[in-house]
């Protein structure tokens, strides 16, 4: 069954969180943990050695994972969005096909380089160029941000098609750890989310076959696939971070009703109120996915302005909603959670959370909503997007 | 009809394909020119003022306004639509 072995997994994540999160490293026993299970080729099709899972599979493993080591759960689910994109869009290659087999068989990890310096966070413009030279390629980009890079079994990169093209003209190349050199540049010493290793690295590959550029654009990449998996993916860790400190408040909660019989704690209403919050936020949630299932090869659907508003509320209401769901649950157990090494500690969930709003700021979502509003018209129907 | 002229002349005015408005051949996709997404939600509002039409949720897709030809293609949709 699935959902025993990501609980396994989880169960390993959880033994090492707080070692993950003080040393700020790399989760390596949960991912090695991910491995055993074969957690890493879910979604790969069944003719590539995979499992042909959808994002519903990984959603409920990035929940499962949440609730124990966050970093692990972000790592599982930075992941599964570019083996998303590999599905959705490398069928027709047979390198990425390949690709797909030995992830799948090898149980590689894929990490994700869109991040550069001089463009910030912008997913949709690179400064650095693919440099075909024949059947093969160099490309060399300062890349701020590439979270367990060093770790990563491949990478998975944005450049513009050339050195001619427009910053927004880009393709997304597959680089082989033993296919790069990652200098690094700056160390991810962070608030919370410590064992994600978002390190800056300056990448050189040279030498690359250009069948391991997508043939798909770019632009087409991260609008069909890439920006959906993120969203629901993310929502999904930040989901089980939120999950793990409601039930830290509740059997805090619970003691106290135990120890004073006949009474009910005052702190059982606010309990009530968080549940109340919990389940908007597991409501919004689970609504994207379902959406996302049922537009399954509906590609007007999905590339549609209604579609793309969706998911952006989606990731500004549940990154939100999973800070403040937190922080209301540490007001419920006290000090006992603002203590670390007590059964209620909410100190790392609560710093891992904080990130929510800024990876991708809220604002700028929200700015992408606005402009998308200008021309988006009904509301449709109450079962539609 | 819409004319693929009538078109070129709105790209002329979007800040991404003013430069190479009328060089874009009908099926080319302008997306790959620069179009982004900010800048076909500009579009739509220009198509819509000129033509006096409005899209619908369900035309409000990068396929719809991927090429000339496809926006000539919407356009006429709703224009016909509305003369009927």
């Amino acid at each position: 069954m699935l959902a025993e072995r990501f609980a396994r997994a989880a169960s390993v994540a959880a033994l090492h969180a707080d070692a993950v999160d003080r040393e700020g490293r790399f989760p390596a026993e949960a991912v090695a943990a991910l491995k055993a299970e074969r957690l890493l080729g879910l979604q790969i099709p069944r003719q590539f050695g995979g499992e042909g899972s959808g994002l519903t599979d990984i959603a409920e493993g990035c929940f499962a994972l949440g609730q124990s080591c966050s970093a692990a759960a972000m790592v599982f689910a930075m992941h599964h969005i570019k083996v998303s994109s590999l599905v959705s869009h490398g069928l027709d290659s047979a390198w990425h096909c390949r690709l797909m087999e030995r992830i799948a068989g090898e149980q590689l990890l894929v990490a994700s380089s869109t991040t550069e310096a001089g463009i910030g966070g912008d997913l949709r413009n690179s400064l650095c160029a693919v440099e075909a030279e024949g059947a093969t390629f160099a490309l060399g980009k300062d890349a701020s941000v590439i979270s367990y890079g060093a770790q990563a079994d491949l990478i998975l990169a944005t450049a513009r098609r050339n050195a001619e093209a427009a910053t927004s003209d880009q393709v997304l190349v597959a680089l082989m750890a033993d296919q790069i050199t990652l200098e690094r540049t700056s160390t991810w010493d962070t608030l919370g989310m410590r064992g994600t290793c978002s390190d800056g690295f300056r990448l050189e590959a040279r030498g690359v076959p250009v069948e391991q550029i997508l043939p798909k654009p770019f632009a087409e990449i991260a609008a069909q696939s890439m920006l959906a998996a993120s969203h629901l993916l993310w929502s999904s860790v930040w989901f089980g971070i939120a999950s793990y400190a409601v039930d830290r408040a509740r059997v805090f909660v619970q003691a106290e009703a135990r120890k004073r019989q006949g009474q009910v704690p005052p702190t059982a209403l606010r309990l009530a109120e968080l549940s109340n919050a919990l389940q908007a936020m597991k409501a919004t949630l689970v609504s994207a996915l379902r959406r996302f299932e049922d537009a399954q090869g509906n590609a007007d659907l999905l590339d549609s302005l209604a579609f793309s508003v969706m998911l952006n509320n989606l990731k500004t209401t549940a990154s939100d909603m999973a800070v403040d769901i937190v922080q209301r649950a540490l007001g419920i157990v006290g000090l006992a959670g603002y203590k670390n090494g007590t059964p209620f500690s909410l100190g790392r969930p609560l710093r891992d959370v904080l990130s929510a709003p800024l990876m991708i700021g809220n604002d700028r979502i929200l700015a992408n909503t606005a402009k998308l509003l200008l021309v988006q018209k009904s509301a449709g129907q109450l079962m539609s997007a | 009809m819409v004319s693929p002229e009538a078109i070129r002349n709105i790209l002329a005015r979007n800040e991404a394909l003013a430069p190479i408005a009328g060089e874009i051949s009908e099926d080319e996709n302008l997306f790959d020119k620069g179009l982004d997404s900010f800048g076909s939600v500009q579009l739509m509002l220009a198509l819509e003022e000129h033509f006096d039409v409005e899209f619908p949720d369900h035309l409000l897709s990068r396929k719809s306004f991927s090429t000339i030809r496809s926006i000539r293609e919407t356009v006429s949709s709703l224009v016909q639509a509305e003369a009927a």
